[in-house]
């Protein structure tokens, strides 16, 4: 395992299998034998040559001259010193969007790595192997931007739009089939029932047998449930009254009166109080009639709650402040869990059969063979998919730019993005940008490191 | 090493066939159903966002600002073309064009100049190709974000910034270091008797790297191609920098159109899509190569 020389992110340990193909075993490099063809390292030069102009003036002349640039001001004529290092550690955004991109690299790494394999471990059990990973790897080929696209329609506020919020709430409704009326309210005259904080409250005290009043407008009668029917007035002793919707479709009808076309307002909660102190709470019934069982004489106020009027569940806002990197951390998982699965499912496939079945043999369960020996070979991979990972989340840009709505961009931001929005994208500061690059140079560098050392220690 | 214990146990089993564990055989039989259901709902769960974006792009605007694109499974009526004709009178075709103006060339010069470079580092030896090899595996991780000031500066002072070419040689700078780093690797693995026949008949360099090598990497070859192509294809940063309005690809056009996210779905959904269609043609048409690039070194 430890003679063969594949590239630093390469998979290493995982067998032919993975390395067949484009990476075919890469040997240690042999010199040609020298002799009278050996080619001259003038030769080399030639054929290094465009590769090594284009690396030196686009890829290392930029960063010695990011390094310069990061001690200048916005103009680029002051030196001041570390003052933009300073500002990425002190100013309140910045530090939001540090704390964004430490979330993403503590999460994203670990969910995506755990999730491949998963899926990996998985899928060698299924005979619709193959089409179960093309169809999880597939967004590897789309475009971020699309994607971007993609998961701003699935994220959709709108349950009737945004997918995600429909699944959510048709659960939702199974578990709470409370129907409010957003928009309902007492007429504004003196003998309707007043509103107060929100609740809708009788002016007079009721008595029993003294049905109370408390008709609503402000309902579109279609967004009446399916089971209301026709508005009833209570009868006979005890506390009680109607709730109902004084609008009668297609017109006529008295106010404040239960005419024969008004429906009942079924499901609403109502509370009988008496000083202050709720005595007793009862619901409405299909007709909107209520009626107080064991209440003692008494003079009662009637009142609906502000919790019959708000908004039934519309769904998260994922696309809100708090949930907004979460919800880009998902489709982030929905692009790159393929990768993970193919990479990890490669080393599985490495793994020698045998060493599994004489531990199955020896008694060991299906769980301690993955423990103590498919997750300790597969090590190597998983080392790689996990270090992709975290350089990939450093570096997260496109997702965050395009599924974070313009409002929502201050609390989802993160480095990658931040540097181009000050030195490009209206900020004008490329005294900063320039920090923020070298910073973000600066934590990839552990894994520049790391890179390195494998190499030359699989060239030896 | 853990890997030593397990050889031995490996010779000692390998003679017996391979069976399956009891307890194996158990969970097989018992989960198997449990398991097809589960790996069938996560699957239609890593469809249903591409699927849902293809429906909203050929279903009516009206439709689309009322209801969810599901219901088009019970009202297949709601589906039309129409987003399509409308996006292609936006100009939209010209941002297809030029996508493909930056990316094939892109592609192009990328695997010609990385194949050169990677058969120097494989087979022609001269002082320091080991250091320089280290400093191309270590540019393997640099964020593009440090090169986007310095070039924006250094293509101004060429006069080709926002221009295709400056996109282009952006992305074939960018993509040198893994090409580079993927090509080497492959030409040490071809056996070296081949090169040195050849150098006996007394063919020259390039004649070796044109008719021996070239031909002989056609896999790593078509993973590379396949690599680059859907990284600069799917591109928005670079784009977004270096390519003004007129030059601009797919993706930033698709970006501007961003902000109204809400009332022009029915022009980003077509767009979105027809700007995926190539890449996944590709990706169904190359997925071996596909992977086997990103076996050999997945660092972007």
């Amino acid at each position: 395992m430890t003679d063969r020389s594949d590239g630093p992110q390469a998979t290493r340990g995982d067998g032919k299998s993975a390395a067949r193909g484009a990476s075919p075993e890469p040997q240690p490099t042999t010199p040609p034998a020298k002799g009278a063809q050996g080619p001259t390292p003038r030769m080399a030069l030639w054929f290094l040559l465009p590769a090594l102009i284009l690396l030196g003036a686009m890829v290392i002349y930029p960063i010695i001259f990011s390094i310069f640039r990061s001690f200048f001001d916005s103009a680029g004529d002051t030196f001041v010193g570390a003052d933009n290092y300073t500002a990425i550690f002190t100013d309140a955004s910045m530090l939001t969007t540090i704390r964004n991109n430490l979330i993403w690299v503590v999460i994203a790494p670990i969910l995506v790595t755990t999730i491949g394999l998963i899926f990996a471990v998985l899928t060698e059990r299924i005979k619709w192997a193959t089409a179960f990973k093309l169809i999880v790897f597939m967004p590897m080929a789309v475009s971020l931007m699309a994607s971007g696209v993609i998961f701003r329609l699935v994220y959709e506020q709108d349950p009737d739009k945004g997918v995600a919020n429909a699944v959510i709430t048709s659960v939702g409704d199974v578990f709470d089939s409370s129907q409010g009326y957003p928009g309902a309210r007492p007429r504004e005259n003196d003998a309707a029932p007043a509103l107060e904080n929100g609740a809708v409250v009788t002016r007079q005290p009721i008595q029993a047998g003294q049905p109370a009043l408390l008709p609503l407008v402000g309902l579109k009668p279609d967004l009446l449930p399916a089971d209301a029917v026709t508005a009833k007035a209570v009868t006979g002793p005890g506390v009680g009254g109607t709730v109902w919707l004084d609008f009668a479709p297609g017109g006529g009808g008295a106010v404040g009166k239960i005419d024969d076309n008004e429906k009942g307002m079924p499901g609403v909660t109502v509370e009988a109080v008496q000083q202050g102190a709720v005595k007793g709470t009862t619901t409405t019934a299909a007709d909107g009639s209520f009626t107080f069982a064991g209440l003692p004489a008494g003079d009662y106020v009637m009142r609906l709650p502000q919790s019959n009027f708000t908004a039934s569940f519309g769904g998260v806002s994922w696309l809100g402040p708090t949930l907004i990197t979460p919800a880009i951390i998902g489709a982030f998982i929905w692009v790159w869990a393929g990768f993970a699965m193919v990479l990890i499912a490669a080393g599985l496939a490495a793994i020698p059969r045998d060493a599994l079945e004489a531990a199955r043999i020896d008694g060991a369960t299906e769980w301690q063979v993955f423990r103590k020996i498919t997750v300790p070979l597969l090590s190597p991979v998983l080392v790689v998919v996990f270090v992709t990972m975290i350089i990939n989340t450093l570096k997260v840009f496109d997702l965050v730019f395009v599924i974070a709505p313009g409002s929502v961009q201050p609390q989802a931001n993160v480095i990658a993005l931040e540097m181009w929005r000050v030195s490009f994208g209206g900020g004008g500061n490329q005294g900063l940008g320039s920090a923020l690059s070298i910073f973000l140079l600066v934590l990839v560098l552990p894994f520049m490191i790391i890179n390195i050392r494998r190499f030359r220690r699989e060239q030896q | 090493m853990m890997a030593t214990a397990t050889v031995e146990r490996t010779v000692a089993n390998s003679a017996g066939a391979p069976k399956r564990g009891v307890l194996g055989r158990v969970i097989d039989r018992l989960g198997g159903g449990f398991l097809q259901a589960l790996l069938i709902v996560v699957a239609l769960f890593w469809l249903m966002p591409t699927l849902g974006l293809l429906i909203v792009s050929i279903r009516g605007e009206t439709f689309n600002n009322s209801s969810g694109w599901w219901t088009a499974f019970t009202q297949p009526a709601q589906l039309t073309l129409a987003n399509y004709s409308d996006l292609l009178a936006t100009g939209f075709t010209s941002s297809f064009w030029n996508t493909i103006a930056i990316t094939v060339p892109a592609t192009l010069l990328v695997i010609g100049i990385a194949a050169m470079a990677g058969y120097a580092f494989a087979w022609i030896e001269f002082p320091g190709r080991d250091a320089v090899f280290l400093v191309v595996v270590a540019l393997l991780v640099v964020p593009i974000q440090i090169a986007l000031i310095p070039i924006a500066k250094l293509y101004g002072s060429l006069n080709i910034f926002g221009s295709i070419p400056g996109v282009v040689l952006f992305h074939v700078a960018f993509g040198l270091p893994f090409a580079i780093f993927l090509l080497r690797n492959f030409f040490a693995g071809i056996p070296k008797e081949l090169l040195e026949a050849a150098r006996m008949d007394g063919a020259g360099e390039w004649k070796i790297f044109a008719t021996v090598v070239f031909p002989l990497a056609k896999p790593a070859i078509a993973s590379l191609g396949i690599f680059q192509f859907l990284w600069v294809w799917n591109d928005l940063l670079v784009a977004l920098v270096f390519a003004d309005t007129d030059n601009q690809p797919m993706t930033k056009a698709l970006q501007s159109q961003m902000r109204q996210f809400g009332t022009n779905v029915d022009i980003l959904a077509p767009g979105a899509f027809l700007s995926l269609i190539i890449p996944l043609v590709l990706f169904f048409a190359f997925q071996r190569y596909f992977v086997q690039g990103m076996m050999a070194g997945s660092v972007k």
